[in-house]
Order: structure tokens, then C-alpha cells, then sequence
């Protein structure tokens, strides 16, 4: 990372197609942005620095054969990070029956070795999903760039960085060059001020938003999320704020790092140590959006109006209060009916319908979204002393090794498996249908994931996006349950 | 996949009338473990399970199994594709741009396109147009009312064009994007040739 360069843009151009050059303070996207510019092309997108690529076995293969196909070199192998997450069962680990999925896993692990690029392999104490490990091993810093070839790479960016989903064809680019061209995205800030009520966490704060914003709200804008309910969330609550920021349609979603930021990556596996920490830190202290700086959009939602929240819909911005009601269809706009109409008929629900009660037959916890300590904490203090419902599959998934060492250490596998539950293994887990952990058809899930779209959970699944406090009272219950009333 | 220079495309178009139509429809999921570049296994993927119900059987009343959409896309026939607002929302794998690319598509028109997906078809050389919602609204109308009706998307000029009615709008591409795509070239190449900058920048 280069010295952050406090100005407007680096070339002097007008800023974003503005008429005239912006006179205001410089936003902590504009600041990091800023200070990754190669080159703007004439006409064209910004040639921007990478300083961290992650690799997962997916999106990756076909790069890897784009560079055999020109015959080149990783340019920067040691900024690039590989690590196995979406195929890998969650059952056990020792093999993967799928031969599709195993070849994938395999290629990776083969282009890894062939490019020499550091690979945390399935089933060893590295391995998790990359969304998780990357900053629990402090591999995402503060004022970094990090790219990664999935959508929810947005996640690091609650440490203060710029991370981003791209596609392969892109993870070549940075393979190959450690830049990419991009086209400047427009910046958004959403303040989100007050005290969460009881039972409500950050995922419910993002599904909110979403519900506000609608799933494509924030297209063609970075996020930056801001006031005094983002500063007193944890990094892990930060963390799943930011994944989110993807089904707004934002592909950044970024919060200043300050003292809580600073403490999580103190002392983590890759964090600067000694002297080098104490600079980095004087650094990272300049990574916020200046008291003058302008965004493109700007929105702000009180605390006090966000409860425990649900889906009904098969995109994650139809949602409602746990105890609200689907809509009915007089409520929905003329134009939206039909589409409304067609999610409710996949669902299986009504509108008006009340879904508080309604039967479940999955529930997991888990994903990039919420594979967490603290949701694995969050999860145990609703089902602790109690004993899971016998209608419900439930799916406990770390969401990488240490996560889930951490569980052991502190005791919480024990609770989970007096409440009659299961600690699997680190993996994507039932978040998509890419490994043996897919819902059936018909089966309705509750789930900590990221997505409820039609097939997401594996093909006639019916999902129900929740956060763990919601998750894991149904999960007692059966039925989709308030935690605040259990 | 396949690079074909841009031009003028004038063609018949499926109309695929469904909003916040994500990636994972456009390829569902376990077709993602490939490790394959060939174009016709994403092609054949392409909205598999609204095409195709669980025992494979075609879905009848979906539109690209209709027999005035069904034709497989080939020069003026079926290179372009209609698309609801938000194509190409939700997860970023580049496999839907193969799978519209794979099937023969060149140009998706809609009022919204999803930032990630939207880069990704340009990298595999499908034009991503956007079009005002009325304009998008109108060439539903046209091409569900006469499914021979053609558009026209002429990139030196950057328009498009419907031309049972004649009514036309211009479309944003920048100069950089623009040139790439009549020439053929990728965005690799560009970044291959300027390894001095990168340096440069690296010992700033």
C-alpha cells in the first residue's frame, strides 16, 4: 500500500463526470481509491493497484489457463492468497465423493503449486471460507485493495478497505498484472444512528436496509456505512454488515477502521508486529471520510426502528419484522405484482400471511455471512438448556478452523450438543448448492446466508433469510420463531 | 470463448421479461464445479432449470422453448436478448456471461445491468446495452408482438435501434471499452503492455 494521499483526484480530472473539479473534503473510498490509481485511461476506466488477490477453486481454473495460454507468470504470487471453500463437504473432509467438484479442488491446488501461490488447503487449520479467514488472519488490512473472484469479497471491507467481487476473466488481469480496470464507482454513505434494539443485530441492520433500499438500490455506488450504531458494532456484526453490501447491489461496503478495528487485528497470524504495527496504525488512522467530504447518495435509518427480521421472497430485499405480515397484494406497486405473485407461488406463502409459526425444515448457521464467533456465541445463548425440535435438520458450520477452535476452547460445542446439535466442519455449507450440503426440494430453510433466491439452497429449496438469534429459536421450536418471545 | 469484433448487429431478440433475474438462474450453481472453457457446456446451462424441469423435460410455456424464440441465436437471428431491470444481480461468477456467450447470444439490452455481471460481459465480449425504461418497455411490446421483429445495435455510433418502429436511442460504452470490442482485444493485453507502469508505481 502507498502513502495515503490526502487530495482530490490524483490526475486533477473532474471528479466522477462532475462539471467542476469538487472542492470538499475526500470520502475514505476517494482516500484509498486515491492512492491504488497506475493510471487513468484516456476515455476509459482507472488502472488500479491490487494489493491482495484471494483465490477460491470456482472462479479461478479458467484464469489459471488464460495464463498458461500466453505463457506467463503470476506477476505478484506472495499478495496472492488461495484456499478451497465452496465444494468442501462439511461432514468430513477427507474426500470429496462429487468427481466435479474434487477435480475443481484438485486444479486449484495443482495451479497453486504450479505458480507458487500460498494455498490453505481443504481440511488443514488455515482452511475456511476466504471471507473469513482473510481478515481473522489479518491477510485484509486496513486502506488495502483486495479482489477475490465472488461477490462477497465486499465483507473485507468493514476493516477498512476496498474489496470487491470481480469475474475471472478480471482474476487473470490481476494474476497477471496485480491491476485491474475498473470504472470509478459513485460513493454512498448510509448512517445508521442509535441503540439496536433487543434481540436485533447487524444482519437484521442489512436486511432492513435492503428492504428500504431494494436489492439493486446501491448499483453503481460504493457503500460506506457510518454513524453511531456501525462504530459500537463488533467487528464480526461489521463484517456481516459489509458482506451484505452485495445484495444492495453495491460491490463495496466500506467502515472506517477505528479502535475496535485496530483490536481485532492485533496480534492475528499476518498483522504488522512490533514497530511496523505502530506505523501502520498511525496510517490506517487517516482512513476516514473527511468531515467536508460530499457522497453521490447519502441515506440515514434510526436503530430504533430495525427489529429481528425475515424473508418471504426469493431476493433478499423482500423482507419484513419477524412479526409483520407479507404484504398484501393492494400494498405492492402495480408493476411488481406479477413478480410478487411468482416469489410467493415458490415459496409456498400468501400475501398477508403472517410467517411467525410457520413450520421449517432446515436451519442453518453458517456462511460468509454469519460463520463467526460471535454468531456461534449468539446462536448458544438462545439454545442453551434447551433441546433442539425433532421436525428440523440443522446445519452448524464454521465458517473456518479457527472459528471453530475457538468454539471448542470456549466451551460452546458442548452447549450446542446438550441442546442436541451438531458441530460440523468449515465449509460454504448449505449457503449454495455446490457441496453434499444441499436442501431438498419443497424443504423450507431458515438460514444465516446471504441469498434466498430460487434454487440458491439446492434446486425447489425454499429459503428464509434470518439472523443466528432468529435461526437458532426456530431451531428450537420448529417453527419460525421471534427470539424475543422464546 | 470465441471473440468477434463489433459492428453492427441487426438481429431478432429473445425477450426474457423477468426482473432481478440473478446469476444464479441465468447458471445454476452446479455447473459451476467445471473446470471446462468450452462454450457449449455453459451454453447448454444457459437458464437451464427454467428451460428444463427436473426429470430435463423442456419447460413449454418458457419463452426460449417457444417456437418463435426456440431457434439457437446465429447471424440476424436470436444474437440479442431483451432482459429485465437488475439482469445479472447476486453472485459474481462470470460463468452467466459464458453461458449467454456460450449460447450464442452477442447484446443484452435492459434498463439496469448488476456492476459485477455488467464487466463480466464485456470481458467475454457480449455487449451489455442500457436502455430507458420506456425504451426497454416498447421493445418487449415489439418482440412479444412479432417475435420477427428486429433491433438493430450499431456500436460505431452507439445505438440502438427498434426498427418496427423506427424509435432509436444511444447507449453509453466508453472509448477505451468501445475500441476493445470493434478491435477484438482484451483487457489483459492492455495491462501486459503496461508492466512498466505497474513497476513504476510499485517503487513510488
Amino acid at each position: 500500500m502507498k502513502e495515503i494521499v490526502i487530495s482530490n483526484t490524483p490526475d486533477g480530472s473532474p471528479h466522477r463526470g462532475g462539471d467542476a473539479q469538487r472542492a470538499e473534503g475526500v470520502s475514505l473510498f476517494d482516500k484509498i481509491w486515491n492512492a491504488h490509481v497506475v493510471q487513468q485511461v484516456e476515455d476509459g476506466p482507472t488502472q488500479l493497484y491490487i494489493d491482495r488477490l484471494y483465490c477460491h477453486e470456482v472462479t479461478t481454473p479458467q484464469a489459471f489457463d488464460t495464463l498458461r495460454d500466453k505463457n506467463i507468470r503470476v506477476f505478484r504470487p506472495e499478495q496472492v492468497v488461495a484456499m478451497p471453500d465452496h465444494n468442501t463437504p462439511s461432514d468430513q473432509q477427507e474426500r470429496i465423493d462429487d468427481p466435479i467438484g474434487r477435480k475443481q479442488v484438485e486444479t486449484l491446488a495443482k495451479n497453486c503449486a504450479e505458480f507458487g501461490i500460498r494455498h490453505f488447503a481443504m481440511g488443514t487449520k488455515d482452511n475456511g471460507i476466504i471471507h473469513v479467514v482473510g481478515p481473522e488472519k489479518a491477510l485484509s488490512l486496513p486502506g488495502m485493495t483486495i479482489v477475490c473472484g465472488d461477490s462477497h469479497t465486499s465483507t473485507h471491507g468493514a476493516v477498512g478497505a476496498i474489496a470487491m467481487g470481480i469475474g475471472t476473466s478480471e482474476v487473470a488481469q490481476v494474476l497477471a498484472s496485480q491491476t485491474i480496470l475498473q470504472s470509478k464507482p459513485k460513493t454512498m454513505r448510509i448512517n445508521i444512528e442509535g441503540t439496536l434494539p433487543e434481540g436485533t443485530t447487524a444482519k437484521d441492520v442489512a436486511l432492513y436496509i435492503m428492504a428500504k433500499l431494494t436489492t439493486s438500490g446501491a448499483t453503481g455506488y460504493a457503500v460506506e456505512y457510518a454513524g453511531s450504531t456501525v462504530r459500537n458494532m463488533s467487528m464480526e456484526g461489521r463484517l456481516t454488515l459489509s458482506n451484505l453490501s452485495i445484495e444492495m447491489g453495491s460491490r463495496a461496503g466500506l467502515i472506517a477502521p477505528d479502535e475496535t478495528t485496530f483490536a481485532y487485528l492485533k496480534g492475528r497470524e499476518y498483522a504488522p508486529k512490533g514497530e511496523a504495527w505502530d506505523k501502520a496504525v498511525e496510517e490506517w488512522k487517516k482512513l476516514y471520510s473527511d468531515p467536508d467530504a460530499v457522497f453521490d447518495k447519502e441515506v440515514t435509518y434510526r436503530a430504533e426502528d430495525i427489529a429481528p427480521r425475515i424473508t418471504y421472497g426469493t431476493n433478499p430485499g423482500a423482507g419484513i419484522a419477524i412479526d409483520e405480515c407479507i404484504p398484501a397484494l393492494e400494498d405492492i406497486a402495480e408493476d411488481e405484482r406479477q413478480q410478487f405473485l411468482s416469489m410467493l407461488e415458490y415459496m409456498q406463502f400468501e400475501p398477508g400471511q403472517k410467517l411467525e409459526g410457520t413450520p421449517v425444515d432446515y436451519c442453518f448457521l453458517g456462511a460468509c455471512t454469519n460463520g463467526r464467533i460471535e454468531d456461534f456465541r449468539a446462536f448458544a445463548s438462545v439454545v442453551k438448556g434447551k433441546k433442539k425440535a425433532d421436525n428440523v435438520v440443522a446445519w452448524l458450520v464454521p465458517g473456518s478452523w479457527l472459528v471453530r477452535q475457538q468454539i471448542i476452547d470456549e466451551g460452546i460445542d458442548k452447549i450446542l450438543e446438550e441442546a442436541g446439535f451438531e458441530l460440523r466442519l468449515p465449509s460454504c455449507s448449505s449457503c449454495l448448492a455446490m457441496n453434499p450440503d444441499k436442501v431438498p426440494a419443497g424443504k423450507l430453510s431458515i438460514s444465516t446466508s446471504n441469498r434466498n433466491f430460487v434454487g440458491r439452497q439446492g434446486p425447489g429449496a425454499r429459503t428464509i433469510l434470518a439472523s443466528p438469534l432468529v435461526v437458532a429459536a426456530s431451531a428450537i421450536t420448529g417453527v419460525v420463531t421471534d427470539p424475543r418471545k422464546l | 470463448m470465441a471473440k468477434q469484433k463489433f459492428d453492427i448487429i441487426q438481429s431478432t431478440c429473445i425477450p426474457i421479461q423477468i426482473d432481478n433475474c440473478n446469476t444464479d438462474l441465468i447458471i445454476p450453481a452446479r455447473y459451476l464445479a467445471s473446470t471446462t472453457r468450452d462454450p457449449k457446456f455453459f451454453g447448454d446451462a444457459f437458464m437451464h432449470d427454467l428451460r428444463f424441469d427436473a426429470e430435463g423435460n423442456a419447460v413449454s410455456d418458457f419463452v426460449m422453448n417457444k417456437a418463435e424464440y426456440c431457434e439457437e441465436p446465429k447471424k440476424g437471428v436470436h444474437e440479442i436478448i431483451i432482459g429485465g431491470q437488475n439482469w445479472g444481480s447476486g453472485s459474481s461468477r462470470e460463468h452467466a456471461a459464458w453461458a449467454i456467450a456460450g449460447y450464442g447470444v452477442r447484446v443484452v439490452i435492459s434498463s439496469s445491468f448488476a456492476d459485477i455481471h455488467r464487466n463480466n460481459l464485456l470481458n467475454c465480449f457480449v455487449l451489455p446495452v442500457i436502455v430507458s425504461k420506456e425504451f426497454q418497455q416498447e421493445l418487449f411490446e415489439t418482440v412479444l408482438a412479432n417475435p420477427q421483429a428486429e433491433v438493430k445495435v450499431d456500436v460505431p455510433n452507439q445505438t440502438v435501434t427498434n426498427m418496427a418502429t423506427g424509435h432509436s436511442e444511444t447507449f453509453e460504452i466508453n472509448g477505451y471499452k468501445k475500441y476493445c470490442l470493434m478491435n477484438a482485444l482484451d483487457d489483459i493485453d492492455f495491462l501486459l503492455e503496461n508492466k512498466g507502469k505497474i513497476e513504476e508505481y510499485e517503487h513510488k
